[in-house]
């Protein structure tokens, strides 16, 4: 029922060098999914690449449902999110920034009202629906995002350095946040971090990335 | 001193009695300015939209020449409108010299370098980061570019009031190809350059005082828009 992505031998090279080689995995069951590696190791081009921002040179990324593989087209695409590390703010309301998601897939008022809403509950910013987005604090932004992104339902969330810009109170809270998304088990929730410890509060599978391969996996 | 004074005190009471031949240049002005800019915005707009977001062979001459005809000379523009309308020009058989409409064509020409060079401008100052995460919410490339064109709202309506001020204030370009013909096409400053080579200093001062509220009014607008982009975070 739930939607599968499988990344096959993916690689991706820039002016810089080498990013990405032979990058493979499946994320087939609902759950958390941590990437570590340090920085400039490949984690973020990895998620770009398999959030269909960036086509890679080589390799692969599937999707499939019911053991059939899926069209990468736009309602695929309206699937799945990639959370940035930057999230990018548009300059208007808390509700209209996390309402945009639904507002371009043209659903009616009531029902974004009503999800916006929740997801907006959900990472405790309901009281502020109505202030200036652009207002709002560091850790308050980096939620917002998550709640632009909740509202949409996504099957599979990515999610690139969540915490890296934000104090200590926000990641507890941003923390708090996906692992009441990880209890829930409908989602498919991948994440960049080059906090270990971070890692091992939240993980269902630790990934570790490394000079653009992923050598390591643990449960 | 006296007479200046005795200027300003006509020219007021013409503004309070809504003299008639006041009325119908302001109208006039407006409607010639207006319909200008209108069609300078209709075209002026996407093409800064799609310089700004695009990447096509010519862009680069087409940002280079906007930009460069943002200061064209209107008594220029005028000529150059008045040898392609005139009667032995290309496109003189359409007789539209010395009518509104020919105003109209050499305000666009005027108006059109500005709300397109602004408006590209507005449009690659918008982080980069907003057309992707719009992406990453499922916006189509059409939605994406709509995105990116709402961010830069103050911006690209910046320039449209900048293209407002310029063709409101200019006299050089509908003066030739106006011919200022009283009641047909005599707007705001084509008067007030002819009253004040008559010494009828009344009704030049009454539409030099209109034309600087226009001028404020549009300040202030373009104010609060240059006030209202700059609050977005770097």
């Amino acid at each position: 029922m739930s939607l599968e992505l499988v990344a096959s031998d993916i690689a991706k090279k820039y002016d810089s060098g080498q990013v990405l080689q032979e990058c493979s995995f499946s994320f087939r069951e609902c759950g958390l999914y941590v990437l570590m590696g340090p920085n400039g190791s490949g984690k973020s081009t990895f998620l770009r690449i398999s959030a269909l921002l960036e086509e890679p040179d080589r390799g692969d990324v599937r999707f499939y449902r019911n053991g059939s593989q899926v069209e990468k087209d736009i309602s695929i695409r309206r699937r799945i999110t990639l959370l940035l590390p930057k999230i990018g703010v548009f300059n208007a309301t808390v509700f209209w920034n996390a309402a945009y998601g639904l507002k371009i897939r043209g659903l009616q008022r009531d029902e974004i009202q009503e999800r916006v809403g929740k997801a907006l509950d959900f990472v405790g910013l309901g009281s502020k629906k109505y202030q200036k987005a652009l207002t709002l604090s560091s850790g308050e932004t980096q939620r917002l995002g998550i709640a632009r992104a909740l509202a949409i339902e996504p099957e599979i969330f990515f999610l690139d350095e969540p915490t890296a810009s934000i104090d200590h109170k926000n990641t507890a809270i941003v923390e708090d946040i996906l692992l009441k998304l990880k209890k829930a088990k409908k989602t498919i929730i991948i994440m960049t971090t080059h906090d270990m410890a971070q890692a091992e509060r939240l993980a269902d599978t630790m990934l570790i990335m490394q000079n653009g391969k992923l050598v390591t996996q643990s449960a | 001193m006296n007479s200046i004074i005795e200027g300003f005190l006509k020219a007021f009471s013409l503004i309070l009695t809504l003299d008639r031949e006041l009325v119908g240049i302001i109208i006039l002005s407006l409607q010639v300015s207006g319909t200008a800019l209108l069609i300078a915005s209709l075209i002026g707009i996407p093409a800064g939209t799609i310089t700004g977001l695009m990447k096509f062979p010519g862009r680069g001459f087409i940002i280079m020449l906007s930009n460069t005809f943002m200061g064209l000379p209107p008594v220029v523009v005028g000529l150059f409108v008045y040898l392609i309308l005139s009667r032995s020009g290309p496109l003189g058989f359409m007789g539209l010299l010395y009518t509104p409409s020919a105003m109209i064509v050499a305000q666009i020409i005027l108006a059109l370098p500005i709300v397109t060079s602004l408006c590209h401008s507005a449009i690659v100052n918008i982080d980069p980061i907003m057309g992707q995460a719009a992406a990453t919410l499922g916006a189509t490339p059409y939605q994406k570019a709509l995105a990116i064109v709402r961010e830069a709202r103050h911006g690209i309506f910046s320039g449209i009031i900048a293209g407002l001020g310029r063709v409101m204030a200019e006299v050089g370009a509908i003066l030739i190809v106006g011919g200022n013909i009283a009641g047909y096409t005599r707007v705001m400053t084509t008067t007030i350059a002819l009253e004040t080579d008559k010494g009828n200093f009344e009704l030049a001062l009454a539409l030099g005082i209109i034309l600087l509220i226009i001028s404020l009014l549009i300040n202030m607008v373009l104010y609060v828009f240059q006030k209202k982009g700059a609050q977005r975070r770097p």
